[in-house]
């Protein structure tokens, strides 16, 4: 049983809408920045975003990418840290384009990011338009200090599963954890169950 | 970025708030008695959780301030328009009760036989050297005689927190050197640094990149982009420049 905070109260009344906002969550409008290291800086030149594990790998330079078919979608995001963003506004390439490009049975994905970060997906999580690779924020390029030039977008999980600077997909058979799951985070991180970390 | 080994799992459980320091007019120290608390590292994190009268329940992050093997303590900044942050600054008392989990995060810490011997830049904007204060709590208590800089950027003197501490430790000459830089108002005959962070700075004030330096920064987004991307620019490897950010209404 939980002690009670004797004036301990609700300060913020403002009726978030029913069902919008995960158990934990409160709703910022702002865009707070977490990471774990600097920002790293990649040139459009040297970029690039491969699927790797599959039949054969496949890669996109920037220029190719660029003329994938896009989606533009408006979601709520939840960083495990506690804020919820709602209405937020993306473009980018759905990831069923993107792994319809390959030829695969693994059940998990380990994406991959300038600067070592990576975090682990079921392979049917980024399927069936839940999953883009976003390179645009509310109709501008998405900024570096929020991932650009392109991260994953997964807005069903917690965000750190949407890696900044996303530069690749490794299937694998296995689910291995990936930066903050290795640190005791959760390996699957749904926020409408609050699986913020490992056992939740 | 290795990982260490994942953890078991992490349960609430009701600790009691031991002492109450008050650091500046905002900013709270609680140190709080944990009945089962499995130790924690410099750096790491830990959840509170409050609940109201009516069963509303606000959970919240705050970096661990106290060194391991001390009393579990937190230093809370107030928000104005804050829900949690009030109440830990003002209203809670000796022997109240309030649930915590924790340590959480493993990356952010400073564990001296596995970060090896380079010497330590620490750079907190505000609040944001909390953590940083248990890696320099961690170092006396050990021994160790690893080098440290701490950059400490913050508005006025009246707001640094731990203020005796850090200036007892720059007199020590223990080397630990404190420097501040006071960005919106300076005493009268300050000589220090009274500007945001830049890179001329970080020059004059960082290790140089030869001697395996080992960077913590830590504090508002604005801040940590700004030292970190000009600690990569003065060579640092990304690697070594490991960060804390927290946005105007994110964490804390």
């Amino acid at each position: 049983m939980s002690p009670i905070s004797r004036g301990f109260h609700r300060r913020h009344e403002e009726a978030e809408p029913a069902g919008r906002v995960p158990p934990g969550q409160y709703v910022t409008h702002d865009f707070p920045v977490l990471s774990a290291g600097p920002t790293p800086r990649t040139r459009l030149t040297d970029w690039t975003f491969s699927i790797e594990g599959g039949q054969s790998p496949v890669s996109w330079t920037w220029q190719e990418f660029q003329s994938l078919p896009t989606e533009t979608v408006t979601v709520d995001i939840h960083c495990v840290t506690r804020w919820s963003k709602l209405d937020t506004s993306w473009k980018g390439v759905s990831l069923d384009v993107l792994l319809g490009a390959v030829s695969y049975t693994a059940p998990y994905v380990l994406a991959f990011c300038d600067g070592g970060y990576t975090t682990n997906l079921p392979v049917a999580d980024l399927l069936g338009g839940k999953a883009w690779v976003a390179y645009s924020y509310d109709g501008s390029a998405l900024p570096a200090e929020h991932g650009g030039p392109a991260r994953l977008l997964v807005p069903h999980l917690y965000f750190w599963k949407s890696a900044k600077w996303v530069r690749g997909l490794r299937l694998r058979d296995t689910n291995a954890p990936g930066f903050w799951e290795m640190y005791g985070y959760h390996m699957y991180g749904d926020p409408w169950k609050e699986q913020r970390y490992a056992g939740d | 970025m290795e990982g260490t080994a994942v953890r078991g799992r992490l349960t609430w459980q009701t600790a009691t708030v031991g002492a109450v320091i008050d650091e500046t007019s905002k900013v709270r120290t609680l140190s709080l008695d944990v009945p089962d608390w499995g130790g924690h590292q410099a750096g790491q994190h830990l959840d509170i959780a409050l609940t109201a009268e009516d069963g509303y329940r606000a959970e919240r992050s705050y970096s661990i301030a106290s060194a391991p093997g001390e009393p579990v303590a937190i230093t809370v900044e107030r928000l104005d328009d804050g829900e949690v942050s009030p109440y830990l600054t003002q209203d809670v008392q000796i022997g109240d009760e309030i649930e915590v989990r924790g340590p959480i995060g493993g990356y952010f810490i400073w564990d001296p036989p596995v970060s090896g011997d380079g010497p330590l830049l620490l750079a907190a904007g505000g609040s944001g050297v909390v953590p940083l204060r248990a890696i320099l709590r961690h170092r006396g208590l050990v021994g160790s005689s690893v080098p440290v800089h701490l950059l400490y950027s913050v508005r006025s003197q009246a707001e640094v927190i731990y203020r005796s501490e850090l200036d007892h430790l720059n007199q020590e000459a223990d080397g630990v050197k404190v420097i501040y830089t006071l960005t919106r108002q300076q005493p009268p005959g300050w000589t220090g640094y009274a500007r945001r962070v830049d890179q001329q700075m970080m020059a004059e004030v960082a290790w140089p990149v030869a001697s395996g330096p080992l960077a913590y920064v830590c504090g508002p987004t604005n801040f940590v982009e700004a030292v970190a991307s000009d600690l990569v620019a003065l060579g640092y490897p990304p690697l070594r420049v490991k960060t804390e950010r927290f946005g105007a209404t994110g964490t804390p």
